[in-house]
């Protein structure tokens, strides 16, 4: 059965009011559905209109046309007090909390929850605890976050996000900044609190590696070709990557899941290698090198590279043949030529 | 375990603060320009006779009133700093910084030397449209500035325009004091120097009553300052009202600015530099317990360099003015210096 989204809209003009009555438009006719349970990556280049995206499904820039739902609720319609409890954020914005503690930045999440005074019941304590835990930051709560590494920060901010306790958590470029641990460390913190939460996340990220290992369901967005969503692997397989950037340069190879510059096929060569992960990296070489890989051995009057193993590589073109004992002799030969 | 030691440090650090400003206070008033015996200025207090009825009358009339001031003003300007300083997002912010001083200085300079005339013989009346004059002043400023913030995201850049503001009010001075007469200017003059003696016992109460106005506002505020630490975007998000909020502030920080400025002069360095002292000594930027401890800061800083402008005796006094950049100026620099290790400035 398929779920309700949490947020969806149709025909949905996204941009901006400029000074008197000029009108930015950044997209036309979007139709969105965000479910929850599920970890939702938004790619696109930059300048694509992700960052506009994000702000109007959060509420804080209105559509040009077209209405935003919430849970069946019209988004312009909440209350200021209604929204901060519905939808999170994790923005980039620059702040001023390295004199606050872990534990402090996370109970500011419970605002929207608190008195006046924003005095912390034991029931808020409870939650901010539970964040802390499920972050994985309880150790640090007493430490200042201007003590804390760039990763380590941005758990803080997911920490503050979830005890907000709002069905919906909108991150715009969590991973930006962060060194490869702690990019696939807040992925998959975010994919575990999408899936044992039942929160419906949605982050935009240039990260495309870790989104095709981590994200439930895809948003590609390009000026070409607007918002194109779909389950990760149906994307994949369905050859839309190749429409995100709309570049003759580069190309998807959807077995790796990865963008590669396209290679410009000066020569042809037939390799034959049983090892996969040696074939690829050879494959990898060649193009570097100028060379297209084709894996039809009845192709005559062109080279052949019988890969035995990485010491043992036999060039073989015509009736001569070359041994090379390694990537580097490979390399140098390729050159040579 | 962390968070209750924490909480202990603050409340030890706010207790503390409160005994040293009410030691302060009742030290204020043994010293004066005239030296009086400090038998005698208890037994004043206590209501006791006294030996001179001079020494009764400077007690009472003068150094309480004075004192009290201090405190006040002190509490005043630093409250008014630290919202200026988490308003703007910048730890460099401050009510002469930003030029809002000095825009209750040309409220104060176009009711002292260009409609001081009408007002002329009407004593209350000329000191309560100095007042109002002050407010609109510093309002006014204040308004101009936070209209540049909605646009101007770069607070050094920010920072600058405050500063220009501040100059073009400053000429406005100058000309005002250019055609102005040479008693008007003499007194503008004076006023300008800074003195926490021209508030009478009888003004006290109005002088009291709107600092305590704009404090009160200050502390209802401190949970959206909190999340304004975090951006006004994340704030939006965690609920709060900005542009109310923005609103109030303006109203805290100028009636706080305003009525000290229109009564004392514009004294510096306070609300720039207590914040930090604040900062540094409870470690922390949670305007929960920021707040007051600036504010108790405030007080005892002024009431400190208010003791030390009368040092010289009966050789007069000297002006505030001449006192406070002693604290502030190495303080901002101890700041500047060492902003790498401070915290709060790694945000």
């Amino acid at each position: 059965m398929k779920s309700t989204p949490v947020i969806s809209a149709q025909h949905l003009d996204i941009g901006y009011r400029e000074g008197g009555n000029g009108v930015k438009c950044v997209h036309r006719n979007l139709d969105i559905a965000l479910y929850a349970g599920e970890l939702t990556c938004l790619l696109g280049a930059n300048g694509a209109g992700k960052s506009t995206l994000l702000r109007t499904l959060s509420g804080s820039q209105p559509p040009l046309t077209g209405d935003v739902w919430v849970n069946g609720t019209l988004l312009k319609g909440l209350s200021r007090h209604l929204l901060s409890r519905t939808i999170g954020v994790v923005l980039t914005d620059k702040t001023a909390i390295g004199g606050l503690t872990v534990r402090e930045v996370v109970a500011l999440g419970r605002q929207p929850h608190t008195g006046f005074f924003g005095r912390l019941s034991a029931h808020d304590r409870e939650v901010v605890d539970h964040s802390l835990e499920a972050c994985g930051i309880a150790d640090k709560q007493a430490r200042y976050m201007a003590s804390l590494s760039d990763g380590e920060r941005q758990k803080v901010m997911i920490a503050k996000a979830l005890a907000q306790e709002c069905p919906i958590v909108l991150l715009d470029e969590p991973t930006a900044f962060l060194d490869i641990v702690s990019r696939i460390e807040v992925m998959s913190l975010l994919h575990r609190i999408a899936v044992e939460h039942q929160r419906a996340i949605l982050l935009s990220t240039h990260d495309i590696e870790q989104a095709l290992v981590l994200s439930d369901r895809l948003w590609l967005l390009s000026r070409e070709n607007g918002l194109v969503t779909g389950v990760t692997e149906d994307l994949i397989l369905s050859g839309k990557f190749d429409n995100l950037f709309p570049h003759t340069d580069i190309h998807f190879d959807p077995l790796h899941g990865s963008y590669y510059p396209t290679v410009q096929r000066r020569k042809t060569i037939v390799v034959e290698c049983t090892d996969e992960t040696l074939l690829h990296w050879v494959v990898n070489m060649l193009n570097r090198n100028g060379y297209g890989v084709s894996f039809d051995g009845k192709k005559v009057a062109v080279p052949l590279l019988r890969v035995v193993d990485k010491q043992e590589l036999l060039w073989v073109e015509g009736d001569s043949m070359s041994t090379l004992h390694s990537f580097d002799e490979l390399a140098q030969f390729l050159r040579g030529r | 375990m962390k968070q209750a030691r924490h909480i202990s440090h603050s409340t030890l650090l706010i207790l503390s603060l409160g005994l040293v400003v009410a030691i302060l206070l009742v030290a204020n008033l043994f010293v004066g320009s005239v030296s009086i015996p400090a038998r005698e200025v208890l037994n004043v207090l206590m209501g006791q006779e006294c030996e001179r009825e001079s020494w009764r009358y400077i007690i009472l009339e003068s150094r309480i009133p004075q004192a009290v001031t201090a405190l006040l003003a002190g509490c005043s300007l630093a409250v008014a700093g630290l919202l200026l300083q988490t308003t703007f997002n910048n730890p460099l912010a401050g009510p002469s910084i930003l030029g809002i001083d000095t825009g209750a200085a040309l409220g104060v300079a176009v009711v002292m030397l260009a409609g001081g005339a009408a007002l002329a013989g009407s004593g209350m009346s000329a000191f309560l449209a100095s007042i109002v004059g002050a407010f609109v002043g510093a309002s006014t400023v204040m308004a101009v500035i936070l209209f540049f913030s909605t646009f101007v995201r770069n607070n050094l850049m920010l920072l600058i325009i405050g500063m220009m503001v501040g100059y073009l009010t400053s000429s406005i001075i100058s000309l005002l004091n250019f055609f102005a007469s040479a008693d008007q200017v003499h007194a503008y003059t004076m006023w300008g120097m800074g003195n926490l003696s021209s508030v009478s016992l009888q003004q006290l109460p109005v002088y009291s009553l709107t600092a305590v106005c704009g404090l009160v506002i200050a502390f209802l505020l401190s949970k959206p300052l909190n999340a304004m630490l975090l951006g006004t975007r994340y704030a939006e998000n965690l609920g709060v009202n900005i542009s109310m909020t923005r609103n109030l502030l303006l109203l805290a920080t100028g009636l706080l600015t305003a009525t000290t400025t229109a009564f004392c002069g514009p004294i510096t360095f306070i609300g720039l530099s207590v914040p930090h002292i604040a900062r540094l000594l409870l470690n922390s930027s949670n305007h929960n317990t920021l707040l007051p401890v600036t504010m108790l800061c405030g007080g005892v800083v002024l009431l400190l360099c208010n003791m030390i402008s009368v040092l010289p005796g009966s050789n007069g006094i000297i002006p505030i003015n001449a006192v406070t950049p002693l604290i502030g100026a190495p303080v901002i620099i101890y700041v500047i210096v060492n902003q790498k290790k401070i915290s709060y400035f790694n945000g």
